[in-house]
């Protein structure tokens, strides 16, 4: 098996980091509806956002690996990582719903989340300071753009649908929401992006999030539970039971076939 | 820039001429210069360099893009040749030639529309029916509904004529 790497968690890093990581983990979990999906065009629709957000961890790990020194590849830093040094939020390495591929509610609905989140994020990245960061911002909000009306179609559709549809997305809504404060947390990172002008802080963007999440959970009739003191920690590294797992799944076939490619 | 004796023109213009006959592997129907996203090319004396851009972040036809591009120039006695992804400015839809938008239509997908500014914010909900109406390629009408948002590939949405009865694909602006 090959060893992990170690990384120098330098403020930049880690902010490169859980925006590659965000994207990369969701990825994989879309990635999992490939096949199972309820629809035909579901199927395709979610790989091909799976798609999108994969090539923009690439771009992502790409940069975050030239800041290092050693450098490394897009691929050592996806593969090859212990658990501790992946930094995306809690929210999206959480299953898909319970047992396998999942529940089509809770993922639409993670979607419109994040989707949010990082549409808001790239429109201020585009602006980076670190031309090749803003580089990557300016062609990934396009795609968020599709992403985000994509799942708010799906969120009116289901929350605004059947008894059941609107039962199964409440109940998805009441699973997700204590792990969206994360997403706002202030901490030293964000203040160092903040004062070099790599990037916003995260928190930066809440207000709007709010407003635009808020607005389509209100067209449709899903309503936030009140808020809870828990605090989620993945964007400092420390995961859930479920990061282990997928990093399992994603990571074997590096481990084991040291080097190995397409 | 070293002129060829026989045809008079330099290499990279050259060059050019033949990137109009490499094709997009995913919609065939286009080639790389009709599509927008040969930037620049550059003849530096020793070789080749060709500037390209990605459509899509995670376009898997990437790769296979560079490698005609390689072969073709090299088929072609122009190489060596190397090839230089540039992001920015981030392409989009509107750099698709007037030619390309008409060889869509021929090959019976509908053509994007031009991009809007801040296009998405705020959201729009407006499920089904475009709010501004994709005409079919084939029978002309504006009465299409959208099936579904992503196609067979990323660039690409599913429509239906109501018209005409005829699915088709649309070429999403972006």
């Amino acid at each position: 098996m090959t060893a992990s790497i170690q990384i120098q968690k330098t403020p930049e890093l880690q902010y490169l980091l859980r925006l590659g990581d965000t994207c990369l983990i969701l990825g994989q979990r879309l990635g999992e509806w490939c096949g199972h999906a309820p629809v035909l065009e579901e199927d395709i629709a979610l790989t091909n956002m799976a798609l999108d957000l994969i090539g923009q961890a690439r771009a992502l790990l790409t940069r975050a690996g030239q800041l290092q020194s050693p450098a490394f590849d897009e691929d050592q830093l996806a593969f090859l990582r212990d658990e501790r040094d992946y930094l995306n939020p809690t929210l999206v390495e959480l299953p898909n719903g319970a047992g396998r591929p999942g529940d089509f509610a809770l993922t639409v609905l993670r979607n419109l989340m994040v989707a949010t989140l990082l549409k808001l994020l790239w429109q201020k990245l585009a602006e980076s300071s670190d031309s090749e960061l803003a580089a990557i911002a300016g062609k990934a909000i396009k795609e968020a753009r599709y992403h985000q009306q994509h799942a708010a179609d799906w969120v009116v559709r289901l929350g605004d649908g059947t008894d059941e549809s609107h039962r199964r997305s409440q109940a998805a809504l009441d699973a997700l929401w204590r792990y969206t404060p994360e997403l706002f947390e202030a901490d030293a990172v964000d203040e160092a992006a903040a004062a070099s002008g790599l990037g916003p802080r995260w928190a930066d963007v809440r207000e709007a999030w709010m407003a635009e999440v808020g607005d389509v959970l209100a067209e449709a009739g899903l309503k936030p539970p009140a808020d809870s003191v828990f605090r989620s920690t993945g964007k400092t590294g420390v995961h859930t039971e479920h990061m282990g797992y997928i990093l399992a799944e994603m990571q074997h076939l590096q481990r084991a076939y040291p080097g190995g490619a397409w | 820039m070293s002129d060829t004796a026989e045809s008079g023109a330099t290499r990279a213009e050259r060059a050019w001429d033949v990137l109009a006959t490499v094709l997009d592997p995913e919609v065939p129907a286009l080639s790389l210069r009709d599509l927008g996203i040969v930037r620049d090319v550059v003849d530096d004396g020793a070789g080749l360099e060709v500037v390209l851009t990605p459509t899509y972040s995670g376009c898997p036809a990437t790769e296979v893009i560079s490698q005609s591009v390689i072969d073709a120039l090299t088929h072609a006695g122009l190489g060596p040749v190397r090839i230089t992804m540039q992001r920015a400015p981030a392409w989009t839809t509107d750099w698709i030639s007037d030619d390309g938008r008409r060889k869509l239509r021929e090959y019976g997908i509908a053509p994007p529309g031009p991009v809007e500014p801040g296009q998405g914010v705020p959201i729009r909900l407006v499920g089904r029916l475009s709010a501004t109406p994709v005409p079919c390629p084939r029978c002309g009408s504006t009465n299409t509904e959208r099936l579904s948002a992503f196609g067979a590939t990323a660039c690409k949405s599913l429509y239906r004529c109501v018209a005409c009865r005829e699915p088709f694909e649309h070429f999403k602006p972006i």
